[in-house]
């Protein structure tokens, strides 16, 4: 069996293996001081301008649709907006449409609002700077609720208050009393934003999701259905460094760099050995 | 009248809905929220369905010792852990138990699973990335590019962002948009078909 041969038939494990390796190198402590330089591009930072340029007391609907799998793609993003949502006194309206991800998000909420007393030097309040509603099934119907009235899916919130008893939820009655609503997710829930959220009822939308994603809403950008989006970990790393708040996403960064070094050289090594076996075998198709 | 009762539930539903939507007025609006809700309740009983079905077929593989039924065993366990857990007695959704599972098993298998795809992209990119024809090696271009634009390239990194922007929205839009265009009129016309009865495969067979 020649090289290329070999190198056609290598098993699958051997490209896991130093996939995995170089994927724990750049955690190791001698690359602490290797960091990935982020360029935010422009479909980022309208979202983080938006949010710039909204007034203490706005209000902002963000919708935090992802599950635990994806948490390494989004809630860095969840972090650094709900901070900065925070940090410029705005009124944020929070809930989940991923089954799975209730808890999930309810512990990025107050983990961020605890934070802010460190960082901002105030704590945000529950039910006076912030509401998280929690989960319902069917979103899109949820969304379509929420269009006519926040009350119809979410009678009360997460932790059983009514809508009505909350101070900022006084007079707050639908997408019209909010800014923009802001999707992070990891699966269909976007496509239910742009058709019921944005065609119904005309909300300022902005879409926040996984690599793998990404590229299937660029349409709705360039259309301007939606005014932004944050794609993958580059996206997440970029809205961080918007916000001069690195994170995880910039710290993964180092990471999604060495992986896909080592997948682009295995895509060079399976080439070379494709075409080193091409040229061997025409020869010999020639002499026959 | 099995078959003639849902047909004449969906076409008036279906126009009904249809009109609704071009109708901005209170009435309009209540009747609705009306069927909004009625959607939710349904939707409540399809779930039902789904939990006895998962339970009809996990009892089934187990009582019968088929082929991986130990897997069945686990997800019945879990599942009924978890709604046993879940009753408001443990403190329901915020319970201490519930949340310990929650956060030490659960996030932890799921953030996994999904990392695991990394791994098979990586083996997968190995094995189909080849420039056997001209297509194949516009996809490897393509494909490199965009994995380029998240590695610091020094003097380069400007031109390949500036390519992979351009491919994101230039070719990969045009692309996507086709799709989405042929999609949706699609759905339209598959909508339209089960309105007004001549798609009816939705009914089953009896």
């Amino acid at each position: 069996m020649t090289l290329h041969d070999r190198l056609l038939a290598l098993d699958r494990r051997w490209v896991f293996g130093v996939l995995a390796l170089f994927v724990i190198i750049p955690l190791t402590p001698m690359f602490s001081n290797f960091s990935v330089p982020v360029t935010p591009v422009k479909e980022v930072r309208e979202i983080y301008d938006f949010i710039e340029g909204l007034k203490p007391g706005d209000y902002i609907l963000l919708s935090l649709d992802y599950d635990p799998g994806s948490l390494a793609e989004l809630h860095p993003v969840a972090y650094a907006m709900l901070e900065q949502c925070f940090a410029k006194r705005l009124k944020v309206i929070t809930l989940t449409l991923s089954q799975t991800g209730a808890q999930m998000v309810e512990e990025a909420v107050k983990d961020v609002a605890d934070s802010c007393k460190l960082y901002h030097g105030f704590t945000p309040e529950r039910g006076i700077d912030y509401v998280y509603l929690g989960y319902k099934p069917y979103p899109g119907l949820i969304i379509l609720g929420m269009g006519m009235n926040f009350r119809i899916p979410f009678p009360q919130d997460y932790y059983g208050t009514t809508l009505d008893s909350i101070p900022m939820m006084r007079g707050i009655k639908n997408y019209d009393n909010v800014k923009a609503v802001i999707n992070l997710s990891a699966g269909n829930v976007s496509d239910y934003w742009v058709a019921d959220g944005n065609a119904r009822y005309g909300v300022k939308l902005a879409l926040a999701m996984t690599g793998v994603m990404a590229a299937d809403y660029y349409p709705y950008y360039q259309s301007r259905q939606i005014f932004g989006i944050i794609g993958g970990m580059k996206g997440a790393a970029e809205y961080e460094s918007l916000c001069k708040n690195p994170g995880t996403a910039t710290e993964a960064m180092k990471v999604q760099v060495f992986a896909h070094v080592v997948i682009i050289i295995f895509i060079i090594i399976g080439n070379l050995a494709y075409f080193l076996g091409r040229r061997q075998t025409a020869p010999t198709q020639e002499s026959r | 009248m099995k078959r003639q009762i849902p047909l004449v539930l969906v076409f008036v539903f279906g126009v009904l809905l249809a009109i609704q939507y071009f109708v901005p007025s209170e009435a309009s609006q209540r009747g609705y929220e009306f069927v909004l809700d009625w959607i939710t309740i349904i939707g409540i009983f399809a779930m039902v369905l789904g939990i006895w079905s998962q339970i009809h077929v996990g009892y089934n593989k187990i009582k019968h010792r088929s082929e991986d039924w130990q897997y069945s065993v686990v997800t019945l366990v879990s599942m009924f852990a978890m709604m046993f857990f879940g009753l408001s007695f443990f403190g329901g959704l915020h319970g201490t138990i519930f949340r310990l599972i929650y956060n030490n098993v659960f996030i932890p298998i799921q953030a996994t699973i999904f990392s695991l795809l990394a791994f098979y992209i990586a083996s997968a990119s190995y094995r189909a990335f080849r420039a056997r024809s001209a297509v194949s090696t516009v996809l490897l271009v393509a494909a490199l590019l965009l994995m380029l634009r998240v590695i610091p390239t020094g003097p380069l990194a400007d031109p390949i962002n500036k390519i992979g922007n351009w491919m994101l929205l230039v070719p990969n839009l045009a692309a996507k948009r086709a799709i989405l265009i042929g999609v949706g009129l699609g759905g339209v016309a598959t909508a339209l078909k089960i309105v007004l009865g001549i798609e009816r495969s939705y009914l089953g067979k009896d």
